[in-house]
């Protein structure tokens, strides 16, 4: 065996070792350790897989057993109404508007410095600040964007709107689009730019039909990620969209959406809200994966984040 | 099982012992048939280098020998690898301890992030619960053995990663001596170096054959000429030949190994 | 400006048609790399604005209570006395107990990622992980308050509070109503949440460890949890640490999670785990909307700057370190 050859083995200079009982003891620890070790490796996996089966599971039982065509038709129910009556039209009509109006805003601005980042300026000082902040922004508390939100606009404007909703919304979008859009572009081969170049287009036009277009798969998959990221967002909502318990058209004045009334409705006593809320996160949960499985599926291939 | 069962290798001096016999070996990477029902044997305290084009297989054979494709799922290997007469793709024994006994050094150098002192000690302290005298002792043996010893007996403390490249690989040498194996591999041990650092290792290598049974994967022909015992050379998963490496450069017995050899080819 | 096309060649042709369309082209040019230009510096002005607005919305009670608002201990509308210590307390436990839990089962996920499934299984799970991440905080604090909240006031407080509650110290500890809402939910949800983000943020550093120094290990002999443990976690420590920071970032600025399971309560009455308390994120969800105009909102402002700064140092030190990472690749020791 290994052991006796170790030291019958070993010749005149090879300085001590260890005798033979203490490597057998040593080895028996370390095997030992490792069995643990990965015992409490694939427990850690179990216990995070547990977890996050749990909520889904939930989500989806309370969420479809208080799914019903209500829901989609008839706007919020005043509390202790029967179950069944009422819905989440309002909210769904409200998220809705914000995210697209969100997006409308903040996908073209966030594309734009992705633009800047990535073709005017990759290796700048400014553009290295710029990245910074921009990361900075990406993770920042989103609550913050509600309050700076309710600062500048609902404070000047002297009401809660839907507007300043989407605005505070867009704000969470455009790091997102940047961060992706300056990835997307930084793959596209050099050569395919000086070809453009070498047919005497305008620099704008190269990054527009040619740039962007190549990369376009990626940065729609930037601003998907974005979509769904905004989707369950509450916390920017709260103090600049509010709520509002009514059907109404437009984004002005305080605006129904569903992730602030699921907050409202879940906190409450009243079991008709608190099944509305279950069906509400169920409706979140369910956009934001298949936004996001969406966003893989068109980026599949491609060296995403 | 110690026989000597070198074919075709009438070596210039006495018939030397095989200290590991490869036998009907094949290895697949998924459904890609990498060896083709290769045998030979290592002789003890030889070197032998496996040359050949890059594809070929030398390095996937060197990595079977301590059962290192077996981190990778889709690899596998069949036939008999044997070692003083057991099969070590079989074997029982645990695979930490048959890599204790078979030491690798790859095509780069591999500082793991710590001190040059636990760079040596880590390999050590794996098998042999050492006092710190001890441990001293052999980590300053494997430094002088891997002749590093004098370029850094005064910053045992700094970092691995400080040293520069062909230090960093008789560090690893070093480090894969420490433990006293039985047999030294050597992947491509001089891609990344070099000349003048190269001309070291080599001379470290003829130096470790006298304790080691060494095996080196080489794309350079002259430094299987120079430092090796027996050649192998290998094309697309063949054993093509296997001899003393002095006949082996001076008439090869066959066509496409002169080919190789001469530069006509690879 | 970027204006690469050199000034107009002589046309060959007579009519002024093309060289009115290079200069057009040129001001095009011009015009979009203003409006790219424009954009991306819009990132930098929006720090400075947000950092701005909350300086200006806090000024009142930054100029009526100092920096002594930090850590005094009171929270009355009514005789308009307010001092920050409790939120900051609540947050700063809760992102403590969060990580807590949240650092080694990460951990153990990215090494059993990296080192041991079968690779029929990395792909489903790491992508399971990654979609979890997305997964938007409502969802968790919803459930914390609906499922988790009572499973834990139940089994896990109740009994206890039978085993521990006369004991001095522990007592104290485990007090409270047994509703399963308190710092320690608050924690264990918000771990649940930011288990995604650290696993998958280390799996992918581990990811970046060159798989000959791996193997160098392995062939020396070492097992797996040797390779992982003395040669891939320092080969990659300022990436795991970064990663780490970032999901402490995460914890401390999240607001739905916390504010559905924490209990909302402004007094710091016992030491209890179990005790409803608030963090800096869920009293602003709270009141914010309802507080009057004055010191009340200018407080609550003050305590949004306040979060605001913290989670910019920690999310800074998490950039810098995984920049690193980035430089060196783990060479420096």
């Amino acid at each position: 065996m290994i052991f006796s050859e170790f030291s019958a083995d070993s010749v005149a200079e090879f300085p001590a070792s260890a005798p033979e009982s203490a490597r057998r003891a040593r080895f028996r620890f370390r095997k030992w350790l490792n069995a643990s070790a990965i015992f409490l490796s694939l427990f850690a996996m179990v216990f995070g897989i547990f977890w996050l089966l749990w909520i889904l599971w939930d989500t989806c039982r309370m969420g479809l057993s208080s799914f019903s065509v209500a829901m989609f038709t008839e706007s919020t129910p005043p509390p202790n109404e029967e179950i069944g009556v009422g819905g989440l039209a309002n909210a769904m009509m409200g998220s809705l508007q914000m995210v697209a109006l969100a997006t409308l805003i903040g996908a073209p601005v966030g594309v734009l410095s992705g633009i800047y980042l990535a073709e005017y300026d990759p290796r700048g000082k400014m553009a290295v600040m710029i990245r910074f902040i921009n990361d900075l922004l990406l993770s920042a508390p989103s609550i913050i964007i509600g309050l700076f939100i309710y600062a500048v606009m609902v404070v000047r404007f002297k009401e809660f709107s839907g507007w300043a909703g989407a605005a505070a919304l867009s704000l969470i979008v455009i790091p997102v689009v940047i961060r992706t859009t300056e990835n997307m572009l930084a793959l596209i081969p050099i050569g395919l730019r000086e070809a453009a170049y070498a047919l005497g287009a305008p620099k704008w036009k190269v990054i527009m039909r040619v740039t962007l277009t190549a990369a376009r798969a990626g940065v729609l998959t930037g601003v998907l990620l974005a979509v769904a990221r905004i989707a369950g967002e509450t916390a920017p909502l709260l103090f600049t969209a509010l709520n509002n318990q009514f059907w109404k058209a437009g984004l002005s004045g305080p605006t129904a959406n569903l992730p602030v009334t699921i907050l409202q409705f879940a906190m409450s006593p009243y079991e008709n809200w608190r099944q509305l809320a279950w069906g509400g996160v169920f409706l979140i949960t369910l956009a934001v994966l298949v936004l996001n499985i969406l966003a893989r599926i068109l980026s599949r291939g491609r060296g995403t984040e | 099982m110690k026989t000597s069962a070198l074919s075709g290798a009438n070596a210039n001096t006495s018939t030397p012992v095989a200290k590991m016999s490869v036998r009907a070996l094949n290895f697949y990477y998924g459904k890609f048939h990498a060896l083709k029902n290769i045998s030979l044997d290592i002789p003890e305290h030889c070197v032998t280098a496996f040359i050949g084009p890059s594809g070929c297989g030398k390095s996937t054979l060197l990595r079977t020998f301590n059962r290192m494709f077996e981190l990778y799922p889709d690899q596998r290997a069949e036939g008999e690898i044997l070692l003083d007469g057991e099969n070590l793709l079989t074997s029982k024994q645990d695979v930490a301890l048959i890599r204790a006994r078979i030491g690798m050094v790859f095509q780069k150098p591999t500082p793991f992030p710590m001190s040059i002192f636990d760079n040596i000690a880590f390999g050590v302290k794996l098998f042999e619960p050492l006092s710190g005298i001890d441990l001293e002792e052999r980590v300053e043996w494997a430094l002088k053995r891997a002749a590093l010893w004098d370029e850094v007996k005064d910053k045992l403390a700094q970092s691995g990663a400080s040293l520069s490249g062909g230090q960093q690989q008789r560090l690893c040498i070093a480090r894969g001596i420490a433990i006293r194996p039985e047999i030294l591999l050597l992947d491509e041990p001089c891609s990344a170096l070099d000349p003048i650092s190269t001309a070291r290792v080599e001379e470290l290598i003829s130096e470790l054959k006298k304790e080691y049974t060494v095996v080196i994967v080489t794309h350079n022909m002259q430094q299987a000429a120079r430092c090796s015992d027996y050649t192998a050379y290998m094309y697309l998963g063949d054993l093509m030949e296997f001899g003393a490496t002095e006949q082996m450069f001076l008439k090869p017995s066959r066509r496409e190994t002169e080919d190789y050899i001469t530069g006509r080819f690879g | 400006m970027e204006a690469n096309i050199s000034p107009a060649p002589p046309s060959v042709f007579a009519g002024g048609a093309p060289r009115r369309r290079l200069i057009s082209n040129a001001l095009a040019d011009s015009c979009f790399a203003l409006l790219a230009r424009g954009s991306a510096f819009l990132t930098f002005a929006l720090l400075l604005c947000i950092m701005g607005a909350l300086v200006l919305g806090a000024w009142p009670a930054i100029e009526h209570f100092g920096l002594g608002f930090l850590t005094h201990n009171a929270w009355d509308p009514v005789r308009e006395d307010f001092g920050g210590l409790v939120m900051i307390v609540g947050t700063l436990m809760t992102s403590v107990i969060a990580l807590v839990i949240a650092v080694p089962i990460s951990f153990g996920i990215a090494l059993f990622l990296t080192e041991l499934s079968p690779i029929w299984l990395k792909r489903p799970l790491g992508t399971a992980v990654e979609l979890l991440a997305a997964v938007p905080s409502i969802v968790y604090g919803m459930w914390g308050l609906m499922t988790f909240g009572p499973v834990l006031g139940r089994y896990v407080q109740q009994p206890m509070q039978s085993l521990l509650g006369d004991l001095p110290v522990f007592g104290a500890l485990v007090s409270g109503p047994p509703v399963g809402i308190g710092i320690l939910s608050a924690g264990i949800i918000l771990s649940i949440m930011i288990i995604p983000f650290i696993a998958s943020v280390m799996r992918d550093v581990f990811e970046v460890t060159p798989p000959l120094l791996k193997e160098s290990a392995y062939g020396l002999g070492a097992t797996t949890w040797e390779v992982v443990w003395k040669v891939v976690l320092p080969y990659t420590k300022s990436g795991v640490l970064g990663g780490v920071m970032l999901g402490l970032g995460r914890a401390l600025g999240e607001t739905m999670a916390v504010t559905f399971v924490i209990g909302n309560v402004s007094q710091l009455n016992s030491l209890s785990f179990f005790e409803a308390a608030n963090s800096i994120t869920s009293a602003l969800a709270n009141e914010f909307a309802e507080a009057a105009p004055g010191l009340h909102q200018a407080s609550l402002m003050y305590l949004g700057l306040t979060l605001f700064l913290i989670t910019f140092t920690v999310l800074i030190i998490s950039r810098l370190l995984l920049l690193r990472l980035q430089k060196y690749e783990g060479s420096g020791t």
